[in-house]
């Protein structure tokens, strides 16, 4: 069984960071994990995407070119992957900076206004964690605790109030 | 009978390959000299150029690693920063260390490598037959400027010591000659500051040393050295350039 | 960890002391990481003025004995050519990592398998070879740069770790080595002051008696040969029954794997032969892999290189097919799969 899990916004957005946090869980749980970040000329603000592969047997290519479950965090990402998503995948869209509605009835949506849940809980740039929530929750790809454990290995350990703001947002997402 | 003069042990005792009238054997000698008084062969490690002198690693007795053109700096900087202990030491021509290798020099006496640099300055591409080189004087005569050296269209001379004395990391740099017995000794002193500058870790020595090159100027070695005192001399003053130990700087 | 700092870490643990390099994407992590540990652990590490300085400062540091290495990227491999030349020619052994992206010139920086003729067949001017490994994981990164060194230092041939962006961006599990101890010896030729203990040693590549050269030439070539027959190194996955055998190296074999696994679900007898070593090309290995195979399927970032190396070592006995991406685009294993049904379908037959 293999999971294959695109990720993508701008930079800036934490789309890197996220896709950390859920091969941390893999490595955390066992299992065979990959991560590959796109790299352009941009450090910040441009398109920035990742790949994320758990599997329970050796990953092959890491580039995930037909997600499983894609987190679409602008419309630019939404637009260019959502038909690539594989039949019965599910695809986790910020609705505050995405407005369409995908057509597609063979995959699962879920909108979350997480950029504005975010900013309405003093999470700013927290959008990722909230929408990673929602991931765990609806696909039970890892338990919460996998994740709080994951998300303490990703950030450093003196940014303390980093992490209780990554907790708080990952159980905002789960509560949705 | 008392021996007043001798081969320098560190030069070996092999013919050389040089020209007859061509100063690059005193060079060799007032290095080997200056090994000798400190001692230091077996911890000096001597860097050889592509040009004339490519083949100096049979004449040096130290250990010797031949460097591609214009690169001596670049692997005396690897040798240097792998034995900070050793003494390291670069012999370079003027093409070599002034146009092809000109990035090399200037960052190994930016960065202050700890670094001897010894510059042969004889106005020409000795080993391929007599080519204008960076230190061409203007108007010269040369395989590839046959009408002389036309400042208009091949650029002027790079006088190197006075170029590289504007780097900070430069200890010492110091024009000297060896067409004369007051300035072959005025040579070996400078030589030898610099080695010590070296083993105090002061940063990089350059000693640019004014040098004839008899076959391809087409003089007899007598005329050379007049070439040298009445043309190079002038375009090219002796003297140090910088000398951070704050003696007698210009 | 990113598979540029395991390499970097890994290198660390094999005693390599010394790293030159030039920034340049997508191998930038690799100096980033010697930048903040070389120091601790009491090594250099010196950013140089080019790419054609650093590797001159290998040389210098090599050429003293000590584990030196460098890491560019293709257009920065292309400027150290000068001096990967002169380390073959002078018999040092040293470590060059190639984080390859698309190109010619400067093309792009997005992963890319285009520098495989440059690395095994003219990686500078003269008549040499150097060895050039390729992982195909952040694992083979790590494990390959102790091999790369200790094989260097066992033949006096220069090593190149030929990986490329994919591999030296991404993540994924890694166990790195305790710290190692090189077994070689390099007492007698290094050239690091003779102490008055020993003649003086020369590190040097000029001869300019024809026959002095040419017997050096040949004497090194001797050592070629025994590094062919005993240093070739290849997986070979599912090639025992295999009717399509695909051969790909490094990121484009884990596409190549993902494809050969989707074949077998369908019913398809594929096989994979990876390269570990590209020079020396493991002949023998891939002549077995072939054995059963009707077709063989060269898979490549890049317009078709190392299907030279399969097309000689099988001697054009069975018919190679090409399926490959250039210019910084990485294959897809569903277009590896289709290519794989179309092979079968056709009998191999165009």
């Amino acid at each position: 069984m293999t999971t294959e899990i695109l990720l993508a916004g701008f930079g800036g957005q934490g789309v890197l960071f996220a896709g950390k946090v859920l091969a941390y869980c893999a490595l955390i749980d066992g299992k065979e994990l990959s991560w590959l970040p796109s790299y352009g000329p941009e450090m910040r603000g441009g398109t920035a995407n990742c790949s994320v592969c758990v599997s329970d047997e050796p990953i092959g290519s890491p580039v995930v070119t037909y997600p499983d479950i894609l987190v679409a965090m602008n419309q630019p990402s939404y637009d260019k992957f959502i038909n690539a998503v594989k039949p019965s995948g599910s695809v986790f869209i910020d609705s505050s900076l995405i407005e369409s509605k995908c057509g597609r009835s063979d995959i699962s949506c879920y909108y979350l206004p997480s950029t504005t849940l975010a900013s309405e809980n003093a999470l700013q740039g927290g959008s990722n964690m909230i929408l990673l929530g929602k991931i765990i929750k609806e696909t039970k790809l890892f338990t919460l605790e996998t994740v709080k454990k994951a998300i303490e290995k990703v950030v450093p350990p003196t940014k303390e109030t980093l992490i209780k703001n990554n907790f708080k947002a990952i159980e905002i997402g789960m509560s949705i | 009978m008392a021996v007043v003069f001798e081969r320098p042990k560190s030069l070996l005792d092999v013919p050389t390959h040089y020209c007859p009238g061509c100063t690059h054997g005193i060079v060799h000698r007032l290095i080997c000299e200056v090994i000798d008084e400190m001692n230091i062969e077996g911890d000096t490690i001597g860097v050889v150029p592509v040009g004339c002198s490519v083949m100096a690693y049979d004449y040096f007795g130290c250990d010797v690693i031949e460097a591609p053109h214009g690169r001596a700096p670049a692997v005396a900087t690897g040798v240097k920063r792998a034995n900070p202990e050793k003494f390291v030491f670069t012999y370079q021509g003027d093409g070599d260390l002034a146009a092809i290798g000109t990035c090399e020099t200037v960052h190994s006496a930016a960065r202050g490598e700890n670094l001897v640099i010894i510059f042969i300055n004889n106005t020409t591409y000795g080993m391929t037959g007599g080519q204008m080189a960076p230190t061409s004087l203007p108007g010269q005569i040369t395989q590839t400027t046959p009408y002389g050296r036309d400042v208009k269209t091949a650029g002027y001379p790079i006088k190197m010591c006075e170029m590289l004395s504007t780097l900070e990391g430069v200890a010492l740099a110091q024009r000297v000659s060896v067409d004369s017995v007051p300035h072959i000794r005025e040579a070996k002193k400078a030589i030898r500051k610099a080695f010590e500058n070296e083993k105090e870790q002061r940063g990089l020595s350059i000693i640019e040393v004014l040098s004839t090159c008899p076959t391809n100027w087409g003089l007899t070695p007598l005329e050379s050295i007049k070439r040298l005192q009445d043309e190079m001399i002038p375009y090219y003053p002796l003297g140090v350039y910088k000398d951070i130990s704050g003696e007698g700087a210009k | 960890m990113k598979g540029n700092e395991a390499l970097a870490e890994a290198a660390i643990r094999a005693q390599c002391r010394c790293f030159f390099g030039y920034p340049i994407t997508p191998q930038t992590e690799l100096a980033a990481y010697m930048a903040k540990r070389m120091p601790k652990a009491g090594g250099v590490f010196l950013q140089a003025e080019s790419e054609i300085a650093a590797v001159n400062m290998v040389l210098g540091a090599a050429s003293t004995g000590k584990r030196a290495m460098t890491s560019s990227s293709s257009p920065g491999i292309s400027l150290k050519s000068e001096g990967i030349s002169y380390l073959a020619a002078c018999d040092v052994p040293a470590l060059i990592v190639n984080v390859q992206r698309g190109g010619p010139g400067l093309g792009g920086i997005q992963p890319s398998q285009a520098d495989y003729w440059q690395a095994t067949k003219a990686l500078g001017h003269g008549d040499f070879h150097v060895l050039v490994f390729a992982p195909a994981s952040v694992q083979e990164m790590v494990d390959m740069v102790s091999k790369a060194f200790d094989t260097a230092e066992k033949y006096r041939i220069p090593a190149v770790l030929l990986a490329d962006g994919l591999l030296g961006q991404m993540m994924e599990p890694v166990t790195i080595p305790e710290p190692s101890e090189s077994k070689c010896d390099n007492s007698n030729w290094a050239a690091d002051g003779h102490k008055f203990k020993r003649e003086h040693h020369i590190i040097n590549s000029l001869y300019l008696q024809p026959d002095d050269l040419e017997k050096l030439v040949l004497e090194r070539f001797r050592r070629y040969e025994i590094v062919m027959e005993n240093e070739t190194d290849a997986e070979l996955y599912l090639t025992e029954d295999c009717d399509v055998l695909l051969c790909a190296y490094g990121a484009s074999a884990r596409v190549a794997k993902t494809a050969v696994n989707s074949a077998r679900k369908l019913g398809i007898k594929a096989g994979l032969f990876r390269p570990k070593t590209l020079w020396p090309f493991p002949v023998k290995e891939l002549n077995k892999a072939a054995e059963t195979a009707r077709v063989l399927l060269d898979v490549e970032m890049s317009m078709g290189q190392m299907i030279d190396d399969v097309k000689l070592a099988i001697n054009c006995s069975k018919p190679v097919y090409f399926n490959g991406r250039t210019g910084g685009a990485v294959p897809v294993p569903a277009d590896v799969l289709e290519e794989i049904k179309r092979l079968v379908a056709t009998g191999g037959e165009l």
